[in-house]
């Protein structure tokens, strides 16, 4: 488990290689530049890691004597998130994306091949502590697999000729500035423009519309738009503006935010990052747009730790509109108008996608959702009242500051205005970002983006729905089949088994482990998918991952739990031979094969007669029905 | 004026304002699983064992505010089988042999296995590799039972004000650790006296030389089953 023995005793030695005194010395200009502010743990633990490589037991110490903090918490939020490491890793860090897109795509093969020529296990830290390689949750590259990170910077469009040239290159120990350029390029892949990927206007336009327009007449414009929120639930953004404005005008100081949820890690989905980088503009019109309907002089953009190669380009985006006066003391001109927005980093926690999970995450602690009651639009960030909007969403908004509400709801079907920006990956011929009016059919969509023989589309990532063949007819719309932006095709040749799977393993890895249900059962369910991956499935398992399913479903604290099974159960029910064909035919068998167990000593003593082999497991082969 | 009431399994319970579900079935004498809970305490809401249902969707009764007219269902069939799971889960997730136990007898999680009539752990054991803490003087932290309730957590922070405990890792991951860089209870400001030494539900933070002063057989749940122990503080336990 987490006491890995394995990595122990290289910690120690390494631990002993930093002495407080000069940890604390090295890491004094990080907490300087942070106001040793507790509020901003996650970015130090960051960039802490930046300098040391790791974060030694010393390095903790010191960073919760200079916040004044107890030094478990510190503890305790760098053990939360992927990206910070307490243990020590490769001077060259490489992740490949597992998202089942990539795998598809050959990712699997291709880390296999970069550890076989570099001569290191998967996990573990190579020998001479260059490397490290291991895989993470999607990397949001889906329409130009496969991706890996290095030390936080992307590839994509991977090769095996690419690899082993990465290969060369870190056995060279060659500076990853040094490395071509070409390599980090990621394209926008923008497939179909609608209103919103049409839009090319300067900086500030749809700031100085709002301001023209008043607060009163924007929040009208907004509610005559009936804009809801992309990231998947839904919920009306004027109504959420609104009430943060009330709960905020309630209160003597009046102080409130307005959030940006940058943290896209719905696999499948990367949508919001081609708007952050190509329409960042925008994206920070929407947040000042909405700063000026509920009187908020913060905005706080939460990026998912994915995309921090996007951090250069967004903060001088940010320092362009300062200058521009477009942020600051007085915005646009308004003597009574202060409002500045901050970038906060992520550290890969899907989780914190979760608007609860994504303040506690702001605010420097480990990203576990809050109990709601109360809602963030009463008591979110530093328990003031806070917008929380996905990126698409306040895109949308600055649009509609610009022209007007009835334009927008002009636009989609009666229940879901406007369009909606869909990331199309899988098995098509032209995979990227198509944006549509709500509405559209996925059969169109499947015939615009080539998706030749598809068996199955997953509409929203892992915690949205799987659909099959028949229901191809289904409109992208809440009101039919609602999407926070993913959508992956599977081709006829594609096993949906092998698909849910990698979604179990997914939603394992990134469960918080606050509560029970989640956190023991998204672990079993992965457990029971291997079991029958590795043959030794009964109908019975199937009948437990209905069972946890349903428990899940009832009784977990927030949407990840609840939604951890849905792939499993739409698979399951649309796709059951996939599941069937691998079961044996018993109504139990358990996890555990006794002859298997017997294998490392036919190895050892190199036998394989049939008095090596135990009782029935001599009959009943691997593979024999 | 009436004072304001719910319906719980059908039948009313009054309730004062700013209670919980839990809250206003504890006064009433009614009792609802849970682990993570503590009078004493802010509840939290991460066993997830008092799941009941409130006018038809599946909430927490520890963080549930109380309202007037709210149909709560709490000891049906359906939601003792959720419970039962759960509780299943605790059971393997950790490594828990109650007959070597000191707190056998004492302990929450077993005291609710028989409540719910837990039979088997039913999964497969996960056997986590857990090492014990034996270092402090008059404390022994033996993690394999943790069932990451936070008692000793909040008891720490908010009581003692020593936040000698907290949480690390994530997902089946998670798990307790003490507030010293060599991550050891000595190191830290621990002492027998404080509040967090006595909340564990299940048997991680024991007090040392006190195994089996008390005989087995004549311990809390031995001698009443928890559900008819509504409302008693842990701590009261009368022996035989």
């Amino acid at each position: 488990m987490d006491r890995d023995p394995r990595w122990l005793p290289e910690m120690v030695v390494a631990d002993e290689c930093f002495d407080a005194i000069s940890v604390a010395e090295l890491l004094r200009p990080v907490v300087d530049l942070h106001r040793r502010d507790p509020g901003r743990l996650l970015q130090i633990l960051r960039e802490a890691q930046e300098i040391l490589g790791y974060l030694p037991r010393p390095a903790l110490t010191a960073i919760a004597e200079a916040l004044d903090l107890p030094r478990a918490r510190v503890e305790g939020v760098a053990g939360f998130y992927s990206f910070l490491h307490l243990a020590p890793v490769g001077r060259y860090r490489v992740l490949f994306s597992d998202n089942v897109t990539d795998r598809m795509l050959g990712s699997v093969e291709l880390m296999d091949r970069l550890c076989n020529r570099l001569w290191v296990e998967r996990g573990k830290l190579s020998e001479d502590g260059l490397l490290s390689v291991d895989t993470t949750s999607c990397t949001g590259m889906c329409d130009q697999g496969p991706a890996l990170l290095v030390n936080g910077q992307v590839l994509t469009r991977l090769s095996a000729e690419r690899i082993d040239r990465i290969g060369e290159l870190i056995r060279a120990q060659v500076a990853m500035a040094d490395w071509p350029r070409e390599w980090f390029h990621v394209a926008d892949n923008i497939r179909r423009r609608d209103v919103l990927l049409d839009a090319r206007w300067s900086a500030g336009e749809a700031v100085r519309a709002a301001v023209v327009r008043g607060r009163e007449r924007l929040l009208g414009e907004m509610k005559l738009s009936n804009l809801r929120g992309r990231g998947g639930a839904g919920f009306t953004t004027h109504t959420k503006w609104e009430s943060a404005r009330r709960a905020a005008s309630d209160d003597a100081q009046g102080r409130c935010y307005v959030v940006c949820n940058a943290d896209e890690g719905e696999p499948g989905t990367f949508k919001d990052r081609v708007l952050l980088a190509s329409y960042a503009d925008l994206v920070f019109d929407g947040m000042s747009v909405a700063g000026f309907a509920i009187g908020a002089a913060k905005g706080l953009l939460y990026l998912r730790g994915e995309y921090a190669w996007l951090l250069p380009a967004l903060l001088e985006n940010l320092a362009r509109r300062r200058h521009n006066g477009l942020l600051g003391a007085r915005v646009c001109g308004q003597p009574d108008w202060m409002f500045d927005i901050e970038v906060h980093l992520g550290a890969g926690a899907y989780v914190c996608g979760e608007e609860t999970a994504l303040l506690e995450s702001l605010e420097g602690r480990r990203g576990v959702p809050r109990i709601r009651p109360p809602y963030p639009v009463q008591e979110g960030y530093q328990g003031r009242p806070t917008v929380v909007n996905n990126v698409e969403t306040l895109c949308k908004a600055a649009l509609i500051a610009v022209r007007g509400g009835a334009w927008f709801a002009g636009l989609g079907t009666k229940q879901s205005t406007g369009t909606k920006l869909l990331s199309i990956a899988g098995d098509v011929a032209s995979p990227g970002v198509y944006e549509y009016p709500f509405g559209v059919s996925v059969d169109q969509v499947l015939g615009d983006c080539g998706a030749g023989n598809a068996q199955a589309v997953q509409v929203s990532g892992p915690s949205g729905t799987c659909l099959a063949r028949h229901e191809f007819a289904r409109r992208i719309a809440f009101e039919d089949v609602p999407t926070a932006g993913a959508f992956t095709v599977f081709g006829a040749h594609r096993d949906m088994f092998e698909v849910a799977r990698n979604f179990a393993h997914f939603f394992a890895h990134e469960s918080c482990g606050f509560c029970t249900p989640c956190r023991v059962g998204t672990t079993l369910v992965a457990n029971c998918m291997d079991k029958i991956a590795n043959g030794s499935g009964s109908q019975s398992d199937i009948g437990e991952i209905f069972r946890i399913h349903r428990l899940l479903h009832a009784a977990s604290h927030c949407g990840l739990g609840q939604a951890a099974c849905n792939p499993l159960f739409d698979t399951l029910s649309k796709f059951r031979p996939a599941y069937e064909r691998r079961l044996r035919s018993l109504d139990f068998a358990p996890a555990f094969d006794l002859d298997q167990a017997l294998s490392v000593a036919r190895r050892m003593t190199g036998r394989d007669d049939p008095a090596a082999h135990f009782g029935l497991g001599a009959g009943v082969q691997r593979g024999e029905p | 004026m009436n004072a304001a009431s719910l319906l719980l399994d059908g039948l009313p319970l009054p309730f004062s304002p700013g209670q919980t579900i839990m809250e206003a079935a504890t006064v009433a004498g009614i009792f609802i699983p849970h682990l993570c809970h503590h009078p004493e305490f802010k509840p939290q809401g991460s066993c997830k064992l008092c799941t009941v249902k409130a006018n038809g969707r599946y909430v927490s009764a520890c963080t549930m505010p109380a309202k007037d007219g709210m149909e709560v269902e709490n000891n049906s069939p359906d939601l003792n089988d959720k419970r039962r799971t759960l509780l299943q889960m605790l059971f393997v997730e950790g490594n828990h042999f109650c007959p070597s136990c000191e707190k056998s007898g004492n302990c929450l999680l077993q005291a609710l296995a028989y409540e719910l009539e837990m039979l088997t752990p039913h999964f497969t054991q996960f056997y986590p590799d857990r090492p014990v803490d034996a270092s402090h003087p008059d404390v022994l932290l033996d993690f394999n039972r943790c069932v990451l309730c936070e008692l000793c957590v909040r008891a720490s922070r908010d009581v003692d004000r020593k936040n000698v405990f907290a949480l690390s890792g994530r997902g089946i991951g998670k798990h307790l650790i003490v507030n010293a860089e060599s991550g050891r209870l000595a190191d830290t400001g621990f002492s027998l006296s404080d509040k967090a030494a006595h909340v564990c539900p299940v048997g991680v933070i024991l007090e040392k030389r006190q195994g089996f002063k008390e005989p087995i057989g004549c311990r809390r749940y031995d001698l009443q089953p928890i559900g008819m122990q509504v409302g008693q503080r842990p701590g009261s336990e009368e022996g035989c």
